[in-house]
């Protein structure tokens, strides 16, 4: 299944792009395990998700933590803490 | 009651009017008797900033700013409410966020509004880069732990 990933300030500029469509390898079912796999996909993904706690996660348009199991979604967002208000 | 209101969550580029917001939310009711309004303009940090440019997640940001009215609405009797964010190139004076709350008395709309700023700058998906007035990218403002543990506060002892 394709999976958007979305990403958002310095996640989105380190990376290098807005988003992109992944297929996920096997045994990648939780949040924590796409940042890991994501890592190892070249120096900007290591640079945007060397210290994957402050990294923050949606799924769908809902914010989860990195426990969550990611089968079925559509859309995963990853971007820093926030800052509006 | 409160239980039919829809809070009205607006996420747009363009400025807002407070008085216009107000009186949207007042005209042609009797019942209300509290409107607070809280209003997040940009600052120039002493000189040093030009402009704050705020990045969203479109979809999102809506979808995130009616959760969290929604459960003011669920913990305060409000009779009103209006949230709006904006997004782009914002420069020093200029408006950045609004929330109006109303209610028959202040102590719901005071909280109320109180609850949805501390909740809008931990959770709503936005994030400020700075612009320098030296011409420098100031690059992007840092979350504050302050603003984490001020909407921790909010929580039921249950969550």
């Amino acid at each position: 299944m394709t999976t958007r990933l979305i990403y958002f300030a310095w996640v989105r500029e380190r990376i290098g792009m807005p988003e992109e469509d992944v297929e996920l390898p096997a045994g990648i079912e939780t949040v924590a395990d796409l940042l890991r796999w994501l890592q190892s996909r070249g120096e900007g993904y290591e640079h945007a998700l060397q210290y994957p706690d402050v990294i923050r996660v949606a799924i769908n348009q809902e914010h989860v933590d990195h426990r969550e199991k990611i089968a079925g979604a559509r859309e995963i967002a990853l971007f820093p803490p926030m800052t509006g208000g | 009651m409160s239980a039919a209101l829809v809070p009205s969550v607006r996420i747009q580029r363009q400025d807002f009017d407070v008085a216009a917001e107000i009186a949207g939310l007042t005209q042609g009711r009797a019942d209300i008797g509290a409107v607070v309004t809280f209003s997040g303009l940009c600052r120039d940090e002493r000189g040093a900033l030009s402009a704050l440019e705020l990045e969203h997640y479109p979809g999102m940001a809506e979808a995130e700013i009616g959760r969290i009215a929604t459960e003011a609405v669920q913990r305060w009797p409000l009779q009103g409410l209006t949230v709006i964010h904006r997004h782009g190139k914002i420069r020093p004076g200029e408006n950045i966020v609004l929330v109006v709350a109303a209610s028959a008395h202040r102590q719901a709309a005071f909280e109320a509004a109180n609850f949805l700023m501390d909740y809008l700058k931990s959770r709503a998906p936005f994030w400020k880069k700075e612009h320098r007035t030296d011409g420098s990218e100031g690059g992007w403002v840092e979350a504050k732990e302050a603003d984490a543990q001020a909407a921790k506060r909010w929580k039921s002892p249950s969550e």
